[in-house]
């Protein structure tokens, strides 16, 4: 097979690290087994896991009826916590996505091999984090059947959206990088997806394979072609991971309620979504490997280098925590200090101390080996930062919103039973995508690990 | 303008009960009953009736009968619930356009309301036969253009959808005709006995026809008797004048001559009568020095108060005593001033709190003012008499005149006998006039358990038998026609009598108290224009032209020369005797009965506008409470919402705690008016009826009270959490002294940032709109808010949605506490809403450009265009945007469609929306300037909530124009913006509160 990157130096499998890859696989194992996990008879786990997560879909859709019939006053939003869940789940899921952006395209242009292994899944849990995130910046509107004038097309109207609206730049960012995301994960499936037809059982399992690898050979024609294509894509990618989330936090940063009007806030938003989506890539690969006995694929290595990427990111959160505490300090400005007292010692105290102890606390563990090793314990860890940075939304969203300037508006706010069947209905849709995506596509990229078989072999035979 | 409004026609019809039964009916049924009913003569004769005769002549005859079926088959879909307005207009037009009529342009009457009996002046506007807003009638001497929340808020009781619509006997629909005809028969039988058995009891009235009309049956029938009742009444009063007097005297405050005014317990601005003209003369010389016409100098204001009111918040020196406390003060200040009444033991008023005090008022001898309050007992009325005589104030401050009300007689007395002649069995025919005595009757007066003793009954109500508590229990139920559906006449706080006109013809089957009353004459049916006409025509000297005076009274809604005139009765010598010892002060609690602020005594309680109300002070909606200071909710362990046992003098009532600063310690006071239990959909629910501990003894306070906890909780809501200023220099105040001295004080309270922005500057080369607010004069009242929820169709949400801080309004008068003491904190309110920035925030955030700058200045809200994505309330630091949450109009209730205002959109459901400087009258005012080619004058555009403002404190304005009255406002040193620092350049800017204290109090108890 032709290869698609020609790294510079072999790689080294040092004895400390585990491998990339299993000494054991082979070509061909490669290949049986990701292709297996389709071919087999489905697994009795699978249609229960499933079934739930499709009831939760179906949760979500009784939820965004019920919606769409009401109104968003369901929600326990409010004057002046004008923006709830709904805003948080948004920036939340789009977050989660970032990991698989930054995987395949920042770690493919800085050749880390031990990518190959997890990519194809943090690709695909972005897009299904981007369509869970799609949903909320439609819904959330009082009027989302009108949700279509945030774009920019001639209209008899004669109105163009308002440009200097953030709400505008996020609908040009949010729609710019769930395109490249789903070009990028197709792309990247188009030889698989060969593979699969070529070991299709029967002849409609084969035509449909075979319509989505538009007719792939392997020829080398094809992957001097493909290559090119995939670095471009690649390229595109790389500024996504950095503008989505900076783009979404001038949501905040450009209005001037105090705890928004920060300038750390791109920087500080990337970062928080790169932790949150390498440890939503860990919450969903430590079982997974398990459940489709792919350890030997993805191995120990990936997850330590995952974990250590969530400990740098982080740190990274946690240095922009206290930026923003010693900045409204600093600032010497009345509104400012009040939000970061009433943040630390206010009606959501809790909320901000549980930040830390998920965001900052939490991921400390990984410095230590013995945890970035200890599945349950890097499980645990994620867990931890998965609801943290759920909960940094939270902070930043609804408790800046709830005391602002003028204390006569100051008020409280709650979520409703509505608000929290439609997140616990986007876990349930993204599970449910993913679930089905485990089932019908392969989960690991086969030529890319097969590469790295081959990787192994030529530096073997020297 | 038109003169006068429709004149009321018999009804030929008893359209209602058609409506009724049909309505009554339910579900399926109505196909198969509309096509039986159809068929009757009399549905066909109506629906006849309902087109005019033109409509007949015009639709040739086949299709004019298809139509009708068709029209029968429709109004049978919708349910039949709508009211009484003909549907025709919608699609035959004018053939004879009436006079001034142009569609879509409103007219404006001339009529009065009255509440306890005394009037405020109105101009109503209507659109198509339609009224829909309250404005104050200018030339009204109450009124002076503006207006209380009541008066703001009675035009949605017209459209009330739980107003009875039908004549019932015995809780069974019938007719008027019936009804009259046992009436008559039952006077009838009356007549040989000198009328014995027939006894009237209506509320306090001073309306001349009425009382024609009372001495007119007292005629026929010698031994008639007539009582007046409502649970807010003058009994101190005019037992106060008595005391002091010997005969009943009506006293008039001149607030524009008072320098010094001491007020004792008497919430003047408020809830007492004449407040809307006190209001206006208070603020008039409220103002900083420098600013007053002429050489007069800002009042001084000291409050004594029982419980906290707009009025003690806006005094210089407020001081809260317990309400049985107020005499013991009055005899000392009393003695002070040269008044010979024995003095009570130990008082608790710091010393040199009175003494101040009498230095001061001693210092403006015919300059000040001492007003007792309508709860306090009548010797501190007396008192008050007295004390006012001995600084000269009478005929300057206070001017004495007969009484304004018809025939006052102590009224829980009367109600107490009216009671006693029931039980005994001598009253055979009961006339209960407007009110629900039954349900605001003392609860040791057993009126309710005695109107079936009568053999004949009826009550003239706005609820019917399933609604009103004295409706369920008379005999017949009439319903009571709303002032804008029939005529009368009432008279002002001076006297000055005013014609009620109607704007529109009675939406169901109602009748006035003077067309009841006309059943005791030989003209039984007589209609109330005819009644009141001939009152009028009988006042008129012969040399006069009856119809030239009537056209002229009922045009500008005043009855020229019907002032009373000033009289000077003597202050009877022995007062010191007759007063006697003081009362002595109860140990313990002590309960205080209040009117509600919102809801008055209880009439308005199926009023959502006034129920969503937040209540001044305390911003509660939708409930009353009992009110505790923080001492004793301290002592007591009680926390807001705890539900309490209230014990008081053998009687208990349980109702929710809330904490309310200002309270004086040992003394709990609840509000009148709540708990109503029958109603309507508005009102239920909300509440606990607290005339259930009120007795005839103390119908306002009383010791003895006992409190126990029962361990639960009640919701109360209310729209403010915070009252703290949190150290932001927000509400700015500064002392009057200091502001002479100083006058750029009030911007050195604050870091005001030199403005700079990366935008370029907007040119105004016409108008450029903006707003002043002056905190100063700004007495709480919330008419603006009433006034603008009115004007721009803002809708109710309920309890829950406020609770979940979604209430509509977009002004809210924002009330902080400042100050170091809990129990007697300052008070500033500050009324915000949006203040079209000049950079503002909201703009540049709608993603769809919803939300955007006008050529004059405006913060424009385009409703077609908002998508809701609510980011611009979020950025918006004044809160002021209002987002409809849910579908907040009810579209199902066709009468409460009447109300709207035709041009301001009615907001769907998931837009934004927000104060619009009333847009729709800016655009109505430039179009008439644009049609006589001028500019639009300097205060031609009133604002809604600027018009209904009895204390000036808002003017809107061009300022674009130096010489414009808004600028003047905003050129003054303690003109301010709000939040300023932020770049806003707010178009609203404030005047900052001036408090004017006694310099030898500062720093003494009181208000400092």
């Amino acid at each position: 097979m032709a290869r698609r990157v020609q790294p510079q130096k072999p790689l080294v499998v040092q004895r400390a690290n585990p491998p990339v890859l299993e000494p054991t696989e082979t070509i061909n194992s490669v290949t049986d087994r990701i292709t297996s996990a389709i071919y087999r008879p489905t697994p009795l786990g699978w249609y229960i896991g499933f079934a739930i997560f499709f009831s939760l879909v179906m949760v979500l859709m009784y939820s965004l009826t019920y919606l769409f019939i009401k109104g968003t006053g369901i929600w326990g939003i409010n004057i002046p916590v004008g923006w709830g869940f709904a805003i948080i789940n948004f920036v939340w899921w789009i977050g989660i996505g970032h990991a698989g952006t930054l995987i395949s395209a920042i770690l493919l242009l800085l050749y880390q091999e031990w990518r190959t292994a997890i990519n194809r899944l943090a690709e695909a849990m972005t897009l299904f984090a981007v369509a869970c995130a799609g949903i909320f910046p439609i819904v959330h509107t009082g009027r989302p059947w009108l949700a279509y004038w945030l774009l920019p097309y001639p209209n008899n109207m004669g109105v163009w959206p308002q440009f200097r609206s953030p709400l505008v730049w996020d609908v040009f960012a949010v729609t710019t990088y769930g395109t490249v995301s789903l070009l990028f994960w197709y792309t990247g499936l188009v030889p698989d997806l060969a593979v699969m037809r070529d070991r299709a059982k029967n002849r409609f399992v084969a035509r449909i394979y075979g319509a989505f690898a538009l007719g792939w050979r392997g020829s080398a024609r094809h992957w001097k072609n493909y290559n090119i294509a995939y670095l471009i894509l690649a390229g595109i990618s790389t500024p996504l991971v950095v503008s989505v989330h900076s783009v979404v936090s001038l949501d905040f940063a450009s209005a001037l309620v105090p705890g928004w009007h920060s300038t750390i806030f791109p920087p500080y938003f990337v970062a928080g979504a790169i932790f949150a989506g390498f440890a939503m890539v860990l919450t969903i690969t430590i079982p997974l490997r398990v459940f489709y006995k792919m350890q030997s694929i993805i191995t120990m290595r990936h997850i330590e280098n995952m974990a250590k990427v969530t400990l740098v990111t982080g740190l990274v959160v946690a240095y922009g925590y206290l930026t923003e505490i010693f900045m409204s300090w600093y600032s010497g400005e009345t509104f400012e200090r009040y939000f970061i007292q009433n943040r630390i010692s206010g009606p959501y105290w809790w909320s901000f101390w549980a930040l830390m102890l998920c965001n900052v606390m939490a991921p400390q563990a990984l410095w230590f080996k013995r945890v970035r090793t200890n599945l349950a314990a890097v499980f645990l860890v994620c867990m931890f930062v998965n609801i943290g940075m759920w909960l940094e939304r939270f902070v930043i969203v609804s408790t800046s919103l709830h005391r602002d300037f003028l204390p006569s508006s100051w008020d409280g706010y709650a979520g409703t039973i509505w608000d929290w069947s439609t997140y616990v209905g986007t876990i349930g849709l993204f599970l449910a995508l993913l679930f089905l995506f485990l089932r019908l596509l392969p989960m690991i990229s086969i030529f890319e690990t097969k590469e790295l078989v081959v990787h192994r072999e030529e530096s073997e035979t020297h | 303008m038109s003169q006068e409004g429709l004149e009321v026609k018999e009804p030929q019809l008893d359209l209602a009960a058609i409506r009724e039964r049909l309505a009554n009916s339910k579900g399926r049924e109505y196909w198969r009953s509309l096509d039986s009913l159809a068929d009757t003569p009399a549905f066909r004769e109506f629906l006849h009736r309902e087109f005019s005769n033109n409509a007949t002549q015009w639709l040739d005859h086949v299709s004019r009968r298809r139509f009708l079926k068709l029209m029968g088959a429709s109004m049978g879909l919708a349910g039949l619930t709508a009211c009484g307005i003909s549907q025709p207009e919608k699609i035959v037009p004018y053939v004879r356009e009436p006079e001034d009529m142009v569609q879509g342009k409103p007219l404006f009457y001339a009529t009065a309301t009255a509440l306890s009996g005394y009037a405020l002046g109105l101009l109503v506007e209507s659109h198509e036969g339609r009224p829909t807003k309250i404005e104050g009638n200018p030339e009204h001497p109450t009124s002076q253009g503006a207006t209380d929340i009541w008066a703001q808020a009675s035009v949605l009781d017209l459209y009330d959808p739980d107003r009875s619509k039908v004549v019932a006997k015995r809780g069974r629909i019938s007719t008027y005709a019936n009804f009259l005809e046992e009436f008559r028969a039952a006077i009838g039988a009356e007549r040989p006995r000198r009328g014995a058995g027939i006894r009237v009891l209506s509320t306090s009235t001073s309306s001349p026809t009425l009382a024609t009309q009372m001495r007119a049956m007292r005629q026929t029938f010698p031994d008639a008797r007539w009582y007046q009742y409502e649970p807010i009444n003058e009994d101190s009063a005019l037992a106060g004048a008595q005391l002091a007097f010997g005969r009943p005297v009506h006293s008039v405050y001149r607030f524009s001559e008072a320098d010094v005014i001491l007020s004792l317990d008497a919430d003047f601005l408020l809830t007492m009568s004449g407040r809307v003209q006190y209001g206006r003369e208070f603020a008039r010389r409220r103002r900083p020095s420098p600013e007053q016409q002429g050489e007069r100098a800002m009042n001084r204001f000291y409050m004594v108060e029982s419980t906290p009111t707009n009025t003690g918040a806006k005094a210089d020196h407020r001081l809260p005593l317990r309400a049985g406390e107020v005499e013991g003060f009055a005899r000392q200040v009393a003695a002070r001033l040269g008044v010979n009444v024995p003095q009570a033991e130990g008082g608790t008023v710091p010393e040199a709190w009175i003494e101040a005090l009498v230095a001061d008022l001693g210092a403006a001898r015919g300059r000040s003012l001492i007003i007792p309050g309508y709860n306090q007992p009548p010797a501190v009325h007396a008192l008050a008499h007295a004390m006012n005589q001995s600084l000269g104030n009478v005929g300057r401050t206070v001017l004495y005149t007969e009484p304004v009300l018809a025939e006052p007689a102590p009224q829980v007395a009367g109600l107490r006998q009216l009671t006693q002649e029931l039980a005994a069995g001598q009253v055979h025919v009961l006339v209960i006039l407007g009110g629900d005595p039954a349900y605001t009757a003392p609860a040791d007066v057993p009126f309710q358990a005695n109107i079936s003793r009568a053999a004949f009954s009826v009550h003239l109500g706005d609820y019917g038998p399933d609604n009103s508590a004295t409706s369920a229990r008379t005999v017949w139920h009439v319903p009571r026609s709303h002032y804008l559906e029939a005529w009368g006449d009432t008279r002002a706080i001076d006297g000055t009598a005013s014609i009620q006109q109607p704007l529109v013809e009675p939406l169901y089957t109602s009748r006035s108290e003077i067309e009841i009353m006309s059943a005791f004459s030989s003209r039984p049916d007589a209609s109330s224009y005819e009644t009141v006409r001939s009152t009028w025509r009988a006042q008129v000297a012969p040399n006069l032209d009856f119809e030239v005076y009537w056209r002229r009274a009922v045009h500008d809604g005043v009855v020229p020369n019907t002032a009373l005139p000033p009289i000077q009765p003597a202050l009877s010598g022995d007062l010191a005797s007759r007063l006697g010892a003081p009362m002595p002060v109860s140990a313990g609690l002590e309960l205080m009965f209040h009117p509600d602020p919102s809801i008055y005594d209880g009439r308005y309680a199926n009023n959502g506008w006034l129920q969503e109300l937040p209540k001044p002070l305390t911003k509660l909606v939708w409930d009353n409470a009992a009110l505790v200071s923080p001492a004793l909710a301290e002592e007591l362990q009680l926390n807001n919402e705890d539900v309490v046992e209230l014990r008081y003098q053998g009687r208990t009532l349980r109702a929710a705690v809330w904490i309310y600063p200002g309270m004086p310690g040992n003394s709990v006071s609840v509000w009148l008016g709540y708990g109503q239990p029958l109603l309507g959909r508005v009102s239920a629910g909300t509440g606990f009826n607290a005339y259930n501990l009120r007795t005839a003894a103390a119908p306002w306070y009383g010791g003895g009270l006992e409190i126990a906890k029962t361990g639960e909780k009640y919701t109360l809501v209310n729209t403010q959490d915070h009252h703290t200023l949190a150290g932001r220099e927000i509400a700015r105040h500064v002392d009057a002294e200091e502001y002479e001295r100083n006058p750029e004080a009030v911007h050195e309270l604050a870091h005001e940032p030199e403005q700079v922005s990366l935008y370029p500057e907007y040119a105004y080369n016409g108008h450029a709109w903006g707003m002043a607010v002056d905190m100063t004069t700004c007495i709480g009242c919330n008419a603006c808010v009433v006034a603008c929820q009115s004007e721009n169709n803002i809708p109710i949400v309920g309890k829950d949605q406020v609770s979940n801080g979604r209430e509509m309004h977009w002004i809210r008068i924002d009330t902080y506490y400042t100050g170091t003491d809990l129990d007697n904190p300052e008070t500033i309110m500050q009324p915000m809403f949006c203040q079209h920035c000049e950079k503002a925030p909201c703009e540049y955030v709608c993603p769809v450009v919803a939300t955007s700058h006008s050529s004059e200045g405006l913060n424009d809200m385009t409703y077609n265009r908002c998508v809701g994505t609510r980011f611009c309330s979020n950025n918006c630091p004044y809160k002021v945007r209002r987002f409809n949450w849910l579908q907040y109009h009810d579209k199902s209730i066709e009468s409460l469609k009447l109300q709207k205002n035709p041009d301001v959109t009615v907001r769907e459901r998931g837009v934004m929306e927000k104060c619009t400087y009333c847009t729709q009258r800016i655009s109505a005012a430039r179009i008439n300037a644009s049609k006589e080619n001028r500019p639009i004058r300097d205060g031609e555009v009133l604002t809604a909530c600027q018009a209904a403002c009895p204390a000036d404190a808002l003017v809107f304005g061009n300022i674009n124009e130096q010489g414009s009255h808004v600028m003047a406002l905003k050129n003054q040193p303690r003109n301010y913006s709000v939040l300023g620092e932020l770049n806003t350049v707010p178009r609203t800017t404030y005047l900052a509160m001036i408090r004017n204290p006694n310099p030898r109090l500062i720093g003494e108890g009181g208000s400092e």
